[in-house]
């Protein structure tokens, strides 16, 4: 067993004991820092299979940016996960037979439809470029021709997201004059005015009392 | 032993099958599901990276380079659809969220 | 008078009585606005049908005497897929002597019908219904081809419709021109069957062009059954001749359009509509040669017409039912010698028939107006005092019906029955049990009618149902009766005439000439009837004095004799008798169930067949089952589908959870 099995094996047993720790953890917050863990043992894997930039995006991404979201998430709501856990343990056994048989099955489809005991081949670039070459340049011959379109869509689909994120939680200002031109074309006429029925003749109103001169003068002064 | 392509296809796998479990066990439980989704991501990139490794193809990679990009989309908006889902319901009890029942 | 037809003067036989009907139906009643009077009506229209005659006799006279012969298209209506629908005439001795007979009993009905109908309020409508009559029966008799003969014959189904139901505000004759028209139409269905075959396997209606054709056509079997062809075609067409001439079991009809005024009981009930059938079955005899069965079928048929309409006449009060229940007697006669393949002796018995019915139905008629229009012959009597032309002409009818030498009835009948002797058929030996026992049911019933009307004690005063009080002639009920005006005695004794001497003077010609000669087919050597009379005959007067050596004969006096016994001598029997006989009377009066059976089991089911599909099959079935039931089943299964949108996050991600395990599942294992 030379080290990098072994290492394999420990990051391994730590990835899915934190997966297992995510899904059956009582405190949300516990079950982000699992998560974290997870990430963070899935990056070292990825340093053994030769592919440093993405692990190392991992961390910055995932567990510098996307995480950390989910705390503060977690944190701000205050929920009371009790309601959540009602028959939790008793769904276990179904959920589990489930899980098992999907794992099964994967593993059936991939377990038949490659050679599994082949060493890893050379790496190769799409231009057959065999000088060695660091993981991030390679990765960035390919992106930054074959696949520049697919990158300028990345780029929209992040703004759009950052947009589509301030847009939905956007608080408006409470003294914005802003109209909502939607709420214009849905009001009806009922919601401006009504027509209602007075009788034609009325019990006359009690007479004025006349209004003396002494009254009056006294309005002036 | 020389580790496999095997091996690591059935790490994910085993990955892929907690991330539905826990679908299955949290489903009243939005934030977990959230994190689900994303063990289930992680599952998935496992896949790819192996593959490139083993195939010698970068372009496993670089796939690998997209889903984290839309991942990371994805879940920057699904968090702040739940902060606006507990904003203005003001309870957090999910059974409570049938509004688009058909 | 040229020596060959011309088809344009034939054209005016039928249409002369058409414009007659035409000009008084329009402008003589309320339709037109009441322009033309009562005399005009009844001059045109008699003009019309006086012309049609004329120029019918005229015809005869070129038939008999010149052979001319015509067979000619006036018109082609349409030609669809090379089947031809054409107006035209075909005159040979067949169509003359039916044109004669028609023309000459509806000329007597119209001159009759001035005395008859003179106090009624629809005088004009009468007279265009019978001349409208005439032209559909001269059409139904001059066409040359099947469609314009089924024409004629719905035409001549309508008209007695129309007739039946005259008097429409009473309850019973709109039941009897319905039952007319329905049970006619049953007929029908048979008729259209078997006009449908001949044009699909001949490919034509032409009568001519049809009949070259049958001998391909008798080598044909109806496809998909054993059946000859020829066979169906001619039991189908027989079926129209059941409904049409009213033999059993579609003879129920005929009784009940007693309803009608007599005078269309003379002319359409007794002398030419009803005749139609056996004119049809006479035309198409070299079809019907062809098939022993149908012509066994047919023989059957008139066999049991022949006697059993016979026992109901023996039980009847109305005068005019008496009459109409020979009339069926005497069509089962006439078809007995068509399935006994003597079309020609059928044929002549129709004409001898045509006159001396009708000549029995006028008079019959005669007397109800002389008895203030009771029709019950148990309230008259001793009539032959107070209207002697009557009397006589009356007499000399029922001689004629019964077959007393000499008279025209004689010849037809026993012609008849020495045809149906010499049948080979295997019902010829019923039918000649049957035609022979008719002649002695015929004999009584004729002759009970006649003593009870005319002989005996005056029980004009016993009628419980006469109704007091003075009619338009200013008579009361106990006035006695006197002679009808001229207009209705001139025609009975003009029809008397021929009932006595026709029959004398045709039949050598008729049956043993060459008359019928290319009109009638016979394979004489199949069926050697005609052949074997024909070595039997030894001339009219020979034939009368042959009788008094028959059968026949003896029978008739015997139920003179009976009659004459039982209604004038010890008028008590026949009430002892009917206490004795009381169930054998009871299925008589209720004419064999037959009524009953109809109007219970088949109108009644009908109509429940047809509520029942009402109730079960459209509401039930299609609109509730199929129609409210297919939206129900959308709703339903909507309704189920829509709990899966339960609007809950956690179920719609077990949901996805769910479906990939099944996608891969399938797409693991199963799809290998």
């Amino acid at each position: 067993m030379d080290i990098q099995t072994g290492f394999f094996y420990l990051f391994s047993a730590v990835l899915l004991f934190a997966a297992f720790r995510v899904v059956t953890a009582r405190n949300p917050v516990h079950a982000v820092l699992y998560l974290m863990l997870a990430f963070s043992q899935a990056s070292g894997i990825w340093f053994l299979l030769e592919a440093e930039f993405l692990a190392i995006t991992l961390v910055l991404v995932y567990l510098g940016a996307v995480m950390v979201l989910f705390l503060f998430v977690v944190m701000m709501l205050d929920i009371n996960m009790d309601i959540f856990r009602e028959g939790f343990w008793k769904h276990f056994p179904l959920a589990a037979t489930l899980g098992a048989l999907i794992a099964l099955e994967m593993a059936a489809v991939l377990m038949g439809g490659f050679r599994l005991t082949a060493a890893p081949k050379a790496v190769l670039a799409a231009g057959a470029v065999v000088f060695p070459v660091s993981n991030a340049k390679a990765l960035g011959i390919l992106l930054y021709t074959d696949y520049l379109m697919p990158i300028q869509i990345g780029a929209v689909i992040l703004l759009v997201a950052m947009i589509a994120a301030i847009a939905l939680t956007l608080r408006a200002r409470k003294d914005s004059k802003a109209i909502n031109p939607a709420l214009q074309v849905r009001v009806r006429a009922a919601d401006r005015l009504s027509i209602i029925q007075l009788d034609v003749t009325q019990a006359g109103l009690a007479p004025e009392p006349p209004v003396t001169a002494a009254q009056t003068t006294e309005n002036k002064s | 032993m020389t580790l496999t392509l095997g091996h690591y296809l059935s790490l994910g796998a085993m990955l892929f099958a907690l991330a539905v479990i826990g679908i299955f066990l949290n489903r009243k439980n939005l934030i977990v599901l959230l994190m689900a989704i994303e063990l289930m991501l992680l599952a998935v990139n496992m896949n790819f990276v192996a593959f490139s490794h083993y195939l010698g193809d970068m372009r496993g990679q670089v796939f690998v380079f997209f889903i984290l990009t839309v991942a990371a989309a994805e879940s920057a908006i699904g968090l702040a659809i739940l902060v606006l889902l507990f904003r203005n319901k003001n309870s957090i009890n999910v059974d409570d969220l049938n509004s688009l029942k058909g | 008078m040229s020596q060959t037809l011309n088809a344009s003067t034939l054209l005016a036989v039928p249409l002369a009585p058409l414009v007659g009907s035409v000009l008084a139906g329009i402008f003589g009643t309320r339709l037109g606005g009441n322009w033309i009077g009562r005399r005009l009506t009844h001059s045109l229209t008699i003009l019309g049908v006086l012309v049609a005659f004329v120029l019918s006799a005229m015809t005869l006279k070129s038939v008999v005497l010149e052979g001319a012969r015509l067979n000619e298209t006036l018109y082609t209506w349409m030609v669809v897929g090379g089947l031809k629908m054409e107006v035209g005439f075909m005159i040979d001795g067949l169509t003359a002597m039916m044109m004669c007979v028609v023309t000459f009993v509806s000329l007597m009905v119209h001159i009759y019908t001035i005395g008859y109908m003179e106090e009624d309020e629809g005088y004009n409508r009468f007279f265009a219904y019978i001349s409208l009559f005439t032209f559909s029966m001269l059409m139904l008799v001059m066409s040359n081809n099947m469609l314009q003969l089924f024409f004629g014959w719905e035409a001549v189904g309508l008209v007695s419709y129309l007739l039946i139901g005259f008097w429409f505000n009473k309850p019973t004759a709109i039941f009897a021109n319905m039952k007319a028209f329905l049970v006619n139409r049953v007929g029908d269905f048979g008729f259209i069957l078997g006009i449908g075959l001949i044009a699909a396997y001949a490919g034509t209606l032409n009568y001519t062009e049809a009949f070259a054709k049958a001998g391909e056509l008798s080598a044909l079997a109806l496809p998909g059954t054993h059946w000859m062809l020829v066979t169906v075609i001619c039991i189908c067409l027989f079926i129209g001749a059941m409904g049409k001439s009213a033999q059993f079991p579609l003879h129920v009809w005929l009784p009940d359009s007693m309803e009608g005024p007599t005078p269309i009981s003379a002319l359409i009930h007794a002398a030419t509509m009803v005749t139609a059938g056996i004119f049809m079955v006479a035309r198409m005899s070299p079809l019907f040669e062809l098939s022993d069965t149908a012509l066994n079928f047919i023989m059957v048929i008139g066999a049991i017409t022949a006697l059993f309409m016979g026992f109901l006449g023996i039980i009847q009060n109305d005068i005019k039912r008496v009459v109409a229940y020979s009339t069926l007697s005497q069509l089962g006669y006439m078809t007995v010698a068509l399935g006994a393949s003597a079309y020609s002796v059928a044929v002549f018995h129709l004409m001898t028939h045509a006159f001396f019915k009708a000549l029995l139905f006028l008079g019959a008629g005669s007397v109800i107006m002389g008895m203030h229009h009771n029709q019950d012959i148990r309230w008259m009597g001793g009539v032959r005092k107070y209207m002697p032309i009557t009397w006589v002409t009356s007499l000399l009818g029922s001689l004629a019906l019964i077959g007393t030498p000499l008279f025209s009835g004689f010849y037809s009948k026993d012609s008849i029955i020495e045809a149906v002797a010499e049948s080979h058929l295997p019902a010829a030996g019923f039918a000649h049990f049957a035609v022979l026992a008719g002649v002695f049911v015929t004999a009584f019933y004729s002759f009970r009618m006649y003593f009870l009307v005319f002989h005996g004690q005056e029980r004009f005063d016993q009628n419980p149902h006469a109704h007091h009080g003075h009619d338009d002639h200013g008579h009361g009920a106990h006035d006695k009766p006197h002679e009808s005006p001229w207009v209705v005695t001139v025609p009975l004794v003009l029809l008397a005439m021929p009932s006595v001497v026709i029959g004398y003077m045709t039949i050598t010609p008729m049956l043993f000439g060459e008359f019928f000669k290319d009109a009638i087919f016979v394979d004489a050597a199949r069926h050697p009837v005609m052949q074997e009379l024909a070595h039997a005959f030894h001339g009219p007067a020979g034939m009368a004095l042959h009788a008094l050596s028959s059968a026949p004969f003896w029978l008739a006096l015997a139920g003179v004799v009976t009659a004459w016994y039982m209604y004038m001598v010890n008028p008590s029997v026949p009430a002892a008798i009917a206490k004795v006989l009381r169930p054998l009377v009871v299925v008589l009066e209720n004419k064999y169930y037959l009524d009953w059976f109809n109007e219970n089991i088949l109108a009644r089911g009908a109509r429940a067949l047809g509520n029942g599909l009402w109730k079960v099959g459209d509401r039930a079935l299609i609109d509730g089952f199929v129609v409210n039931g297919s939206w129900k089943l959308v709703g339903w299964v909507s309704g189920q589908v829509r709990k899966f949108q339960s609007g809950y996050l956690y179920h719609y991600a077990l949901v996805m959870i769910l479906g990939i395990f099944v996608l891969m599942t399938y797409f693991v294992w199963l799809n290998k």
